[in-house]
C-alpha cells in the first residue's frame, strides 16, 4: 500500500516537472514580449535595459532554472502588463473561478439527479426518452454557444438578467462572494447554467444508468416486498447506491469545469483566473500564462492523485493489479 | 427501443438475404432521432462540399461584396448585389448565408481530417500497446492517462497559443489532444482480440507481428472505433469552434463557424443578433446530427447492450 502511494506521488512530481518544461519551453517560443511592451520610440539601450530588467537576455534553460527556483518560492515571475507579481494576480481570482465552478457543479447535480432517476424509472416513456434525446444537446452544444443564447434570451430579448460582470459581491469569511447579494445572484445565473450545461448532461447519464443497474437488484425487490412506499425506496435505497459513481465523477470533473470555466468566464466577463488567461494569452504576458498553467496542472495532478490512492484504498483490486504490472 | 419497431421493414426481410450490413440499416433505422441526424448530417456536407454552387456569394471574395450592405437585417436586398441577404450581413457586407455555408466547410473539414489522422495514429499505438503488453503497453498506457487526466480544451488552448493562428496548427493541437482517445479504445479491443482463436493460428502459422496485428486483429477492434470518431468528430468541430471564438484557432481570412460567432458576439448586444446566431445555429446542428448519429451507432456496436 505505501509502495504503492510513493509510487503514485513520485509520478506525479514526474509530471508536474515534465509539465513544466514543456509549459515553458512551449510559452518562450510564442515570441519575444520585449516587443510589444516597448514602444516604437525607445532607444537601442532602453530596449536593451528591458529584456534585461526583465532576465530575457540569458539563455533559455537558464531562465528556466531561474523559474524553477523561483517557483519553489512560490514565485512565478511579475506579469509584464501588470507589473504585480503573477501568482498574486492568479491568485486573486480564484474565489471567482472556484464559485462559478462551485454553484455550477451544484446546479448540474440538482436538475442532473431528479432527472436522471426519472429517466432511469420509466426508460420507455416519452419523458424519459425526452430527457434522454436532451443529455444529447447538454452534451454536444458547445459552453460558448449556449452562454452566448442565454444572453441573448435572457439579457438582450428580455432584459431580465445582465450580460456581464460579477455584480456586487460581499466579503464572506475573507472571500468575495457573488452569491450572497440579489445583484451576485443575478449576475452569477447565466454562467453557472452555461457551465452547468455538459456536467448536467453527464450526471443524468449517470444516474439513469446507476437507476436501471441497481432496480433489478434483490435488496430493491426485498425493500418493496417488505411494504416499503414507492418514495422511500427510490429515495433512500436507490438514491444512495447511484450515488457512489456520481460522486467519484463530479470530483473528477472538477478539473474539466474550472478549465471549461475559461470559455464561460471569456463570454460572460466574468472577472476569474480564466478570462486572466484569455486577456494573457492575448497580451503575450508570459509570466501569467505560466503561472496559470503550472497552477492548473497543479491542481489537476494532485485532484488525480487523490482519487487514485482513495480508490487503490477504497478497492484493493486497483492495487493488487498495478503490483503485477 | 424495441425490436417490434423494426418490422415494417419486414417484407425486405423475406424476400432477400438477411445480410449483416441490412441487419445494421434496420438496427440504425430503430431510433427516429438517429435518421433524422444522419439525414441532416449528410445535408450539411452536401451543402459544404458544393458551397460554391449553392451560395449566392463568394464570401472570401472581396471584389463581391458592397460596403453599403453592411450589417443588413436577414430580408434585405443588397442594392448593388441584388442578392436577398435571407440570414442578413455581417459588418464587412457578406452575406451570412454564404458566410455560414463556406463556414461549415472549414469546420467540417477540421472535424474530419483531424478525426482520421488521430484514429491512425491513436488504432496504431493502442494496437501495439496490446499486442506487445508488458512494459510496452504500460509505459504508453501511463501517457495516455496522464494525457486524458488534463481536460482537451486546456491542452488544446495552450497548444494554440504556442503554435499561433492557422487550420494546420488548429489540426496539429486537435491531433494531440484527441488520439489518446482512440488508443485506449483499440487497446481496449485489442487486448480482447488478442486472445482470440484466430489470432492463434494466426501466430502458429508464423505469421509476422505487423500482419497479425493490422491484417487479423485491427479489423476486429474497428466497430468500437467507429464509434469513437463519429463522437470525437463532433467534439473535433466543437472544440474548433471554441478555440476559434476565443481568438486562437483558424484565422480571419478563412472563418469557421466559431469565428463567425465570435465576430458576431460584438453586436450581439446590439441587438444586431444574426450575425452571431446564424453561424451558432449551424453550428449546433452539425454537431447535434452528428452526434446523434453516434449515439446510436453506440447501440448498435455495443455488444453489451445487444439483446
Amino acid at each position: 500500500m505505501l509502495v504503492y502511494i510513493i509510487r503514485r506521488v513520485l509520478q506525479a512530481g514526474l509530471v508536474i516537472v515534465v509539465m513544466s518544461v514543456l509549459v515553458y519551453v512551449g510559452i518562450f517560443l510564442v515570441g519575444s514580449p520585449v516587443d510589444i511592451l516597448i514602444n516604437p520610440e525607445m532607444s537601442e539601450s532602453e530596449m536593451e535595459a528591458v529584456t534585461k530588467a526583465l532576465g530575457l537576455d540569458r539563455p533559455i534553460w537558464e531562465q528556466y532554472f531561474i523559474f524553477v527556483g523561483n517557483a519553489l518560492k512560490g514565485d512565478l515571475g511579475k506579469s509584464f502588463v501588470f507589473g504585480q507579481s503573477a501568482i498574486k494576480l492568479i491568485v486573486e481570482r480564484i474565489p471567482a473561478t472556484m464559485e462559478l465552478a462551485i454553484v455550477s457543479i451544484i446546479v448540474s447535480l440538482v436538475v442532473g439527479i431528479p432527472l436522471g432517476i426519472w429517466a432511469g424509472l420509466k426508460p420507455e416513456s416519452v419523458s424519459g426518452r425526452s430527457i434522454m434525446a436532451g443529455s444529447i444537446l447538454g452534451f454536444s452544444l458547445p459552453n460558448f454557444w449556449v452562454g452566448l443564447m442565454l444572453i441573448m434570451l435572457f439579457a438582450v430579448m428580455a432584459g431580465w438578467l445582465p450580460a456581464a460582470g460579477r455584480g456586487r459581491t460581499e466579503v464572506v469569511l475573507g472571500i468575495d462572494l457573488s452569491i450572497v447579494t440579489l445583484d451576485g445572484l443575478k449576475h452569477i445565473l447565466l454562467p453557472s447554467i452555461t457551465l452547468a450545461l455538459s456536467k448536467t448532461a453527464l450526471v443524468v447519464r449517470l444516474a439513469r444508468a446507476g437507476v436501471r443497474e441497481v432496480l433489478p437488484m434483490d435488496y430493491i425487490k426485498f425493500a418493496r416486498a417488505k411494504g416499503l412506499s414507492n418514495r422511500r425506496v427510490i429515495f433512500v435505497h436507490v438514491l444512495k447506491n447511484i450515488m457512489i459513481p456520481i460522486v467519484t465523477v463530479t470530483g473528477l470533473e472538477l478539473g474539466s469545469v474550472v478549465a471549461f470555466a475559461v470559455v464561460t468566464e471569456t463570454v460572460f466577463a466574468w472577472p476569474g483566473m480564466g478570462k486572466l488567461l484569455i486577456d494573457s494569452i492575448g497580451n503575450l504576458d508570459r509570466p501569467v500564462v505560466v503561472a496559470y498553467l503550472m497552477l492548473i496542472v497543479f491542481l489537476l495532478v494532485i485532484l488525480n492523485l487523490v482519487v487514485d490512492i482513495l480508490y487503490s484504498v477504497l478497492d484493493p483490486r486497483v492495487r493488487l493489479q498495478e503490483q503485477r504490472a | 427501443m424495441t425490436r417490434s419497431a423494426a418490422e415494417p421493414l419486414g417484407p425486405a426481410r423475406g424476400r432477400r438475404e438477411d445480410t449483416p450490413f441490412r441487419r445494421f440499416v434496420s438496427d440504425f433505422a430503430e431510433s427516429k432521432l438517429a435518421v433524422i441526424g444522419l439525414f441532416g448530417f449528410l445535408v450539411i456536407a452536401f451543402l459544404a462540399i458544393f458551397a460554391p454552387f449553392v451560395t449566392p456569394q463568394n464570401p472570401y471574395d472581396l471584389a463581391q461584396l458592397d460596403i453599403f450592405d453592411v450589417r443588413l437585417p436577414p430580408g434585405e436586398v443588397g442594392r448593388s448585389t441584388g442578392i436577398t441577404y435571407w440570414l442578413g450581413t455581417d459588418a464587412q457586407g457578406r452575406d451570412m448565408l454564404s458566410a455560414i455555408i463556406y463556414g461549415i466547410r472549414v469546420s467540417l473539414f477540421v472535424g474530419a481530417v483531424s478525426a482520421v489522422i488521430s484514429l491512425a495514429i491513436g488504432a496504431v499505438v493502442g494496437l501495439v500497446a496490446a499486442y506487445f503488453g508488458g512494459r510496452v503497453d504500460s509505459v504508453i498506457m501511463r501517457v495516455v492517462d496522464i494525457q486524458l487526466s488534463f481536460p482537451a480544451i486546456l491542452v488544446a488552448l495552450i497548444l494554440l497559443s504556442v503554435l499561433g493562428q492557422g487550420v494546420d496548427k488548429v489540426l496539429i493541437a486537435l491531433v494531440i489532444v484527441q488520439w489518446a482517445y482512440y488508443a485506449r479504445t483499440a487497446r481496449g479491443s485489442a487486448l480482447v482480440e488478442r486472445n482470440r482463436e484466430y489470432v492463434e493460428a494466426a501466430t502458429c502459422l508464423a505469421l509476422g507481428h505487423r500482419r497479425i496485428m493490422f491484417r487479423h486483429i485491427m479489423p476486429n477492434c474497428m466497430p468500437p472505433l467507429i464509434v469513437i470518431v463519429t463522437i470525437q468528430v463532433a467534439d473535433a468541430i466543437a472544440l474548433e469552434a471554441t478555440l476559434s471564438f476565443l481568438g486562437v484557432g483558424v484565422p480571419v481570412t478563412e472563418p469557421s463557424l466559431g469565428l463567425l460567432i465570435s465576430i458576431g458576439f460584438d453586436y450581439l448586444l446590439s441587438g444586431k443578433y444574426w450575425i452571431s446566431v446564424f453561424p451558432g445555429v449551424a453550428l449546433a446542428l452539425a454537431i447535434v446530427s452528428i452526434n446523434l448519429v453516434g449515439d446510436q451507432l453506440r447501440d448498435i456496436l455495443n455488444p453489451r447492450l445487444r439483446k
